[in-house]
């Protein structure tokens, strides 16, 4: 794997993989959306994180640990802004973010 | 050998980049989340090929086994189903903005940097062919009760703490809860909504307390 695909290959990967995400977060209306947005962003990193891990120190177990607090921290922000999602709708009856609004005065 | 690897890789990225770019532009929001979970396989099949075989099975197992579900319910719970008629992207210049943001970013400074930057790659072990000493499993286990113990914990306090924050936050006092319809029911309700003869609400359904605003109404107009 190391001497077939260059680092570079898999850094352009996670990059274009984080611009994607990034665009669909700051573009998409829906908050479900926009949450996928920032789970692909999130993705991108611990592409990132692997692929440094396995290019650079392929004998320091640190990147993948790295990774799997990132995939833990990314659970924890899904399930609470899932439920932020719901707790708007609720009050609101959108997931549009454009319309919650209320404090911009 | 080389050159299957290299292709392999060229359909993961394919996949992955096309899944995702997938996931930021379709209209339907159900649909984006597919996507989203075959973008996670993807990235899945990506750690296998850079020989992180946990991390990839903790990626099927967590992403696409758990994140992609709750994304689902919480699409499904807040009936926003089907995009047709709603426009899914900010609009104006802020589309193109945000679109400018991106592509400059990847284009301007995450690409030249990856391409300039001189990586410190270790030299290759021996002769060509030798296998590469790589840490596995057993390390990573061991690093998580040893070094990153501390760590560890505070990783499942936060989990812990996510999960009370999530039904704290997602929970409804049942004097305040409202009717929520199910799929088969907003079905019901558009197909009634669409015909010229309006008809009785269906037998057996407790009147509901003001109902969170008729579909279609509300989300058409934006």
């Amino acid at each position: 794997m190391t001497a077939a695909v260059p680092l570079e290959a898999v850094l352009v990967v996670a990059g274009a993989l984080f611009c994607i995400g990034l665009f669909g977060a700051l573009s998409r209306r829906n908050l479900v959306g926009v949450l996928m947005g920032i789970e692909l962003m999130l993705n991108a990193v611990n592409v990132n994180l692997v692929a440094f891990w396995r290019y650079l120190e392929p004998r320091f177990i640190t990147g993948q640990t790295f990774a799997i607090f990132i995939i833990c921290v990314a659970a924890a922000e899904a399930a609470v802004g899932l439920a932020m999602v719901i707790a708007i709708y609720r009050n609101w009856l959108t997931v549009n973010a454009d319309a919650v609004d209320s404090l911009k005065g | 050998m080389a050159t299957v690897i290299q292709i392999i890789f060229g359909l993961i990225a394919a996949l992955v980049v096309g899944a995702a770019v997938m996931v930021v532009t379709v209209r339907n929001v159900i649909h984006a989340a597919l996507w989203l979970i075959a973008c996670f396989f993807g990235v899945g099949a990506l750690y296998m090929l850079l020989e992180a075989e946990f991390l990839a099975v903790v990626q099927v197992l967590v992403y696409v086994g758990a994140i992609s579900i709750l994304i689902l319910f919480a699409i499904m719970l807040t009936r926003q189903v089907t995009g047709e008629g709603v426009r899914q992207l900010v609009g104006g210049w802020r589309l193109w903005l945000t679109a400018a943001i991106s592509a400059l970013l990847f284009a301007v400074a995450i690409v030249p940097t990856i391409i300039s930057h001189a990586w410190n790659l270790p030299a290759p072990p021996g002769p060509p062919g030798t296998p590469e000493p790589l840490d596995g499993v057993a390390e990573l286990g061991r690093a998580f009760v040893y070094e990153f113990l501390l760590q560890f914990q505070v990783a499942g306090v936060l989990l812990t703490v996510a999960l009370i924050g999530a039904i704290v936050i997602a929970f409804e006092e049942r004097a305040r809860r409202r009717r929520v319809l199910t799929l088969a029911e907003e079905h019901e309700l558009r197909k009634r909504l669409a015909q010229p003869a309006p008809m009785e609400a269906p037998a057996g359904e407790p009147a509901p307390a003001p109902r969170a605003a008729p579909i279609s109404e509300g989300e058409a107009q934006q």
